[in-house]
């Protein structure tokens, strides 16, 4: 099976403190992994990793095939990466964020004026926020945020779903909307990588789980029943 | 080239939205003008001489503030890590920054030009050196000012360091601007073409470090 994360010996050194020491993980495409530990452990560091978004010290990392440090804004243009924070401009509204970020990662280019209408349309219905989809971002509750938040990565339509606690903030319909945006990207070939302490709600889904504490992966294990 | 004009469109847009810049930017212009008019207590004639100088310091003042505006639009947001995961390349961010910066303070500008003749009874001689001077200075103030917002954002103390960084890299810019406007609004006789010629050289300097400087300062912010 081809792999879409592979890490060998990843040393992560934020402002002078070990982030990340010696990691080596593996995951196959098409999966769902389940990244649990404390706070503080590491998890978010390591999706920032696999984002390209910080430098690797030592080891080696390819996500989807390519290596993060020598063709990180391909591996950047490949993920997908759900925050914390909602990365939406607060005097935007939500199309006009999800078209600002759509036209930055250059899909605007690549599709027609009818294809993205139509998978505008679709991500804002999948995320069950096409009401609210004409208002300002500053107007919007947390949990209404943090969808919009996702919309933005499935417009994307990445090959590598990173999300940083995804279910933060949301009832339980939301919960149940994340959820299944998980299960689609996954039936459509996608990899996602969730970062959670909901873990009654995620291990289900997860086929692999990955135990980080203070930065050293304890253990990467199958699931079974998934 | 559909990124620069994307976020160049998103920052008016937000703009025009948050007015911050019509609102708070421009009104303080206004004030510094009228404050320098009472505090230098100076009769007509010596207010026109003065006009080009003060007009572009109250301008580096404010590019200041209308910079801080497009760096916390991004920061706010935590957007500056989002336009890193977007893939685009840097120099487009930038670009698309700067002609945003730009298009504000031209407004700025504009606004503060009839001030100046207003409250200092200045005139203008040479509409089309003024204007070509104007532009190609706000060029190089906003090329500048892009660049070291997203600097000073990595130093985690941006409020502070910005004007500190940015004020000796454009005093040239300054003096050129002055003597060309100088030349323009006919209070001293110098050739403001040359000026002007020196400003667009500026312009292009501070755009070429900033096309290339940009991407890698962008990674720390």
């Amino acid at each position: 099976m081809e792999h879409a994360v592979e890490v060998e010996q990843a040393v992560v050194v934020l402002n002078g403190f070990p982030a990340l020491a010696q990691l080596d993980l593996t995951l196959p495409t098409g999966s769902v992994s389940l990244v649990q530990g404390p706070n503080g452990a590491g998890k978010t560091t390591l999706l920032r990793l696999l984002a390209g978004l910080v430098p690797l010290k030592s080891g080696r990392a390819r996500v989807l095939g390519l290596d993060v440090v020598t063709q990180r804004r391909q591996v950047r243009a490949a993920v997908g990466m759900m925050a914390p924070s909602s990365m939406l401009y607060d005097d935007l509204t939500i199309v006009e964020n999800l078209q600002f970020w759509s036209e930055m990662s250059g899909h605007q280019t690549t599709r027609g004026t009818g294809d993205r209408r139509t998978a505008l349309d679709a991500v804002l219905g999948r995320l069950e926020i096409a009401s609210i989809a004409h208002q300002p971002v500053s107007t919007l509750s947390t949990g209404q945020r943090r969808r919009a938040a996702l919309a933005a990565v499935a417009m994307r339509r990445p090959r590598l779903w990173l999300l940083d606690e995804p279910h933060a903030g949301l009832d339980q319909a939301g919960r149940g909307v994340v959820d299944k945006l998980i299960v689609d990207a996954v039936d459509a070939g996608a990899t996602v990588i969730v970062a959670s302490h909901e873990l009654d709600r995620v291990r289900p889904m997860a086929s692999h789980v990955i135990t980080v504490a203070g930065g050293i992966v304890h253990r990467s294990e199958v699931e079974t029943d998934a | 080239m559909h990124e620069i004009a994307a976020i160049v469109r998103k920052d008016v847009r937000i703009e025009l939205r948050s007015r911050v810049v019509i609102t708070q930017v421009l009104p303080f212009a206004m004030i510094v003008l009228i404050l320098f008019g009472l505090a230098l207590d100076a009769d007509r004639s010596t207010l026109r001489s003065f006009t080009p100088g003060l007009f572009w310091v109250t301008v580096l003042f404010a590019s200041i503030l209308a910079i801080q505006r497009s760096v916390s639009v991004e920061t706010a947001a935590s957007a500056f890590e989002a336009l890193r995961l977007s893939g685009a390349a840097g120099w487009k961010v930038f670009v698309g920054k700067a002609v945003a910066v730009a298009a504000q303070l031209i407004a700025i500008e504009t606004a503060m030009l009839g001030g100046v003749i207003v409250f200092y009874r200045s005139s203008v001689d040479e509409v089309v050196l003024l204007v070509t001077s104007a532009l190609a200075a706000t060029l190089a103030i906003a090329a500048a000012g892009s660049l070291y917002g997203v600097l000073a954002v990595g130093s985690g103390v941006r409020d502070t360091i910005l004007p500190m960084l940015l004020l000796p890299i454009l005093a040239p810019v300054l003096v050129a601007a002055t003597r060309a406007f100088g030349d323009a609004m006919g209070a001293t006789a110098v050739n403001g073409w040359s000026w002007c010629a020196l400003l667009a050289c500026f312009a292009l300097l501070y755009g070429l470090v900033g096309g290339i400087a940009y991407g890698v300062v962008l990674e720390d912010a």
